[in-house]
């Protein structure tokens, strides 16, 4: 039975582990709140049950290790919810590193790999010691709940054996390995066939089985790991885990890890222990699968995140057809189509809503995103010897869910970053006139149709003379060039910029300011620095706030179509020549209500021919980019408002200046999205690109 | 027709894996994730089994037990409270509270058709 | 390979491969087949700013967004004049969907590796570091492409 039992449950594996996941994060949540001393009783009744959870599923599964240390874990959270012991500073440190080892278990078992057998064992010592226990006792039995007490010095192993690819060209046979441990006792393989290709897939080479092992033996479990010395962790995964003897069937009630209260309400008339019970239940109909599944309830659903992607790619779809049929129906008027005129609106409309709410589903809070940052800042500055705190706002702030996971790594990051370089020692602070506690910011907002993120502290600044200085060392800038402050603070996201490794490795990698601005990138966000020296630092992200559909102003320049994200468009008109100028050392500008907008004139920068060079004879859109800076682009016309789906540049080719993705319009034709920022930084570039401005017709005058 | 059970459990995981070996064996479930909706989930329905956990958020499985015996339609009722070994007060509780019996955490599929059949033949 | 229950091993002598040739001007030249994901005929691609001459621009393949690289200027020839007569072949490169852009399709060739040979420098038109090798068939030389080095420069984000 102990093969079926094994498969039977393996199916709520992902269930389990997923459960964990969420639970670990809580756990994590709540002990921070409990740290800082905001924390309630119902909060360590929270915790607690986070951990039985945990401890309580990893039993079904007989993830030995992981057991024993919930158990230990539990038990401490159980004398701290009930008084018995104290939540002193101590006690809390020792629960947040009680739950992140608990949290190695369970992915170590999530992945199948082995953790030393001692593996948080200080603070399992530490725990037990809260409760008055010695050690880490009432090891918990994690197989099935009988203990059939096993006979002296025998244990029952479970052994799973997965080659790698590779296994077989080191000349190791899993065959010889299985026929070792049949010398060490009673050995039952089990093979798994569900990797098999077809024998024209099949490579002579390679390994495709696995298998699992039940090994009853009084060896020690050195013994069994030699067997596999060679190959474990190398070109085979080996677990070798130690249940406790399976349990007798027919176990007598009471005492047996279950039992009836005598006398108690709803027991049959024989409640006496000791009566034989048949194995098998009987059900009402032999036979009937009664499948009937009662509401489960709670309020909310787990959902497949595939699912929701295809959802999503569905309803753009379903936008551009729509579009496409608007587009077939230009020429028919109301007066002549009324039903189809209306019908279209009301499809447009609905579209239109469908598609806010699927998008809504993705969008999570970013609290998601911060809820690792207190603690990283609390460890983070203890270890360097500096004093912070983290001040965030906008927690509630939605963004798709990608966004959440692509950025944990660069937020993480930016606050090391803020830590290390950015926020003084105490003493520095102090005589800088400054607080000894260093402030970090942490915020999000929605802003013109995007997220912006925002990591600032109230440090030192950006040291912009060590900078450059490394930059010229590094070759990445020549002595003697000339940079703006602004150039110098990005010189710190250039490639090989980023210093090595810096103090304890808090987020386990790496990472360099370059893998940052990538990640942040990929997401088709952009990031900038605002420095100020003496006075603080301020890294400002700024992403897309839905990743697929985006309200578009279609304009033409020449034969070309080009779409503007409609949020970025504060107006647009026809200058005058009052208004259109030309200023030495600036180039084209607008005059607009007193202040100067630079012009961009969208045809020299994409070399469109045909196009309208004139701004008095075309027409300015001004634009807001993310800096809040203005410029204004020079069109020929205005094509109309649509919705459009953005489609990825780079997932086929790579990202082009100024371009920020494309579109497919009504017609099936390819339109390019525009980037304002860049083309304001583009912009900025013209006269220097030696592209001749074309002169204002001052003749006209 | 067959029994039904109502399944208390605020692990997903748990419940799952009780639901799944209970439906394959026959029985109707009905699962609830704490005390509140466990109560909620009864009105109205002929349940024949309670199979609950004690640790759970708003209304833990004790207090759940109180409130299913102080209805005179369950007075009568199989209740089965889950527990974990180091829960020796929790089963006196139990008890106390009235439930029928107890399973330890974790079982086997086998043991709990076991006790459930025991226990609602 | 004679008896039909030996499996071919992938790198034994005598393996042979198929390529689907086209002709660009007098010049044939070949794809592996098997990264050919479809064939279809020009239609107009929506330019892209900043790109190299032979990057014609991106088209609508069913609603993905594909680049359509011009070979004849790649290899140093003008811009192809495009029309409706002429042929895009869509093909995957590691993982990417890129189109180029040729005169017409040829033939289907099976070609045995051991009689692909080596491009001698210099004799031929095309930067040799495009070209897997040559063959002969009926008469007529075929270069090979390598497509992952032929878009080396244009799919490698980080080289940017």
């Amino acid at each position: 039975m102990a093969e079926d039992q094994i498969n039977d449950l393996s199916r709520f594996k992902a269930t389990y582990f997923e459960e964990c996941a969420e639970l670990l994060a809580n756990a994590e949540e709540t002990i921070a709140r409990l740290q800082d001393g905001s924390g309630t009783e119902e909060d360590l009744n929270a915790v607690f049950r986070c951990v039985h959870s945990i401890k309580g599923g990893g039993g079904a599964f007989n993830f030995a290790g992981l057991v024993r240390f919930a158990h230990v874990l539990e038990t401490s959270l159980d004398a701290l919810r009930s008084g018995r012991a104290q939540l002193t500073p101590h006690v809390a440190d020792l629960m947040v590193r009680g739950n992140d080892i608990l949290g190695d278990f369970v992915r170590a078992a999530q992945e199948s790999v082995d953790l030393p057998s001692d593996h948080g064992h200080e603070v399992m010592d530490e725990l037990a010691a809260i409760t008055g226990g010695g050690g880490a006792q009432p090891a918990a039995k994690p197989a099935v709940a009988a203990a059939a007490a096993a006979p002296s010095g025998m244990k029952h192993w479970t052994i799973r054996l997965q080659p790698a690819v590779g296994l077989l060209r080191t000349g190791n046979d899993p065959l010889l390995m299985i026929r070792e441990l049949h010398a060490l006792g009673e050995v039952k393989v089990q093979a798994d066939k569900t990797h098999l290709p077809s024998l024209s897939e099949m490579d002579s080479q390679e390994s495709y089985l696995s298998w699992t092992i039940t090994l009853d033996t009084d060896k020690p479990r050195a013994a069994i790991e030699e067997v596999f010395e060679f190959v474990a962790g190398d070109v085979a995964h080996v677990t070798i885990e130690e249940q406790a003897a399976p349990a007798a069937s027919g176990a007598e009630g009471g005492g047996e890890g279950w039992g009836l209260f005598s006398p108690a309400p709803g027991n049959p008339d024989a409640p006496t222990p000791g009566t034989p019970i048949a194995a098998k239940p009987h059900p009402g109909t032999a036979g009937a699968v009664a499948s009937s599944q009662g509401p489960v309830h709670t309020a909310s659903i787990r959902v497949d995140l595939d699912k929701i992607d295809r959802l999503v790619n569905m309803v753009g779809e379903l936008v551009i057809t729509q579009a496409m049929l608007g587009q077939q129906t230009t020429h028919f008027s109301v007066e002549s189509h009324p039903e189809l005129i209306q019908g279209l609106q009301e499809l447009s409309h609905h579209t239109r809503e469908l598609q806010e709410s699927v998008m809504a589903i993705r969008a999570q809070p970013i609290k998601a995103l911060f809820s690792r940052a207190p603690r990283l800042v609390r460890d983070l500055s203890t270890k360097l010897g500096k004093q912070a705190r983290l001040v965030m706002s906008g927690e509630n702030t939605e963004v798709d869910k990608t966004v959440i996971e692509q950025l944990s790594d660069p937020l993480t990051h930016l606050i090391r970053n803020s830590l290390d370089h950015g926020i003084e020692m105490p003493e520095k602070r102090i005589a800088a006139g400054k607080p000894a506690e260093g402030t970090i910011h942490l915020g999000a907002e929605h802003r013109s149709g995007r997220i912006i993120i925002e990591v600032s502290d109230d440090g030192n600044g950006i040291d912009r003379k060590r900078v450059l200085e490394k930059a010229i060392e590094k070759g990445l800038v020549d002595k003697g060039a000339q940079m703006s402050d602004e150039q110098i603070d990005m010189l710190v996201f250039a490639p090989g910029f980023s210093t090595a490794a810096q103090v304890s490795d808090v987020s386990g990698r790496g990472v360099g300011m370059d893998v940052v601005r990538k990640n942040i990138q990929d997401v088709g966000g952009r990031v900038v620095v605002q420095s100020m020296p003496g006075q603080g630092s301020r890294f400002i992200l700024s992403l897309p706030l839905t990743l697929a559909v985006m309200d578009g102003m279609l304009v033409a320049v020449g034969d070309e179509r080009y779409v503007l994200p409609l949020t970025n468009i504060v107006e647009s008109l026809r200058p005058t020549t009052q208004q259109a100028r030309n200023l030495v050392d600036v180039g084209q500008v607008l005059v607009l209500r007193g202040e100067y907008i630079r012009l961009v004139p969208l045809h020299v920068m994409f070399e469109v021919k045909n196009a309208i060079t004139d701004p008095t004879r075309g027409l300015v859109v001004v634009v807001e980019t993310e800096g809040g800076d203005r410029i204004g682009l020079l069109v020929d016309e205005l094509l109309g408002q649509q919705q459009v789906v953005i489609k990825s540049l780079d997932a086929n080719y790579r990202p082009v200046e100024g371009i920020s993705a494309a579109t497919i319009l009504g017609d099936g034709r390819v339109a390019l999205i525009l980037d304002t920022s860049a083309l304001r930084a583009m912009g900025d570039r013209l006269p220097s690109i030696g592209t001749a401005v074309p002169p204002l017709a001052l003749a006209a005058e | 027709m067959g029994k039904m059970v109502l399944a208390v459990d605020d692990s997903k995981t748990m419940r799952d894996m009780v639901s799944f070996t209970l439906r394959g064996a026959g029985y109707t479930v009905v699962e609830a994730d704490n005390g509140v909706n466990a109560l909620k989930a009864l009105v109205g329905k002929k349940v024949d089994v309670i199979i609950t956990d004690v640790n759970m958020p708003e209304m833990d499985g004790i207090t759940l037990v109180k409130k299913i015996r102080a209805q005179p339609q369950f007075a009568g009722t199989p209740v089965l409270i889950l527990t974990t070994e180091s829960d020796q007060s929790k089963k006196d509780e139990g008890r106390a509270a009235g439930a029928t019996g107890w399973i330890v955490k974790p079982f086997s599929p086998d043991k709990l058709l076991q006790i459930v059949a025991k226990v609602c033949p | 390979m004679k008896d039909g229950d030996i499996p071919t091993i992938a790198g034994a002598v005598g393996e042979s491969r198929q390529y689907i040739s086209f002709t660009i001007g007098d010049e044939e030249y070949g794809v592996d087949i098997m990264a050919i994901r479809e064939i279809k005929g020009w239609t107009a691609s929506t330019e892209l700013p900043n790109t190299p001459p032979y990057v014609r621009g991106v088209i609508n393949l069913r609603g993905a967004i594909v680049p359509i690289f011009d070979l004849r200027t790649r290899f140093g020839g003008g811009p192809t004049e495009a029309s409706a007569r002429h042929v895009i072949i869509v093909v995957s490169v590691r993982s990417r969907v890129v189109g180029i852009l040729v005169d017409a399709v040829a033939d289907i060739i099976t070609v045995v590796s051991s009689s692909i040979k080596p491009v001698p420098e210099l004799e031929h038109k095309v930067d040799a570091g495009f070209l897997a090798g040559l063959v002969t068939v009926e008469g007529r030389m075929v270069a090979l492409l390598d497509l992952e080095s032929l878009f080396d420069v244009e799919l490698n984000v980080e080289a940017a």
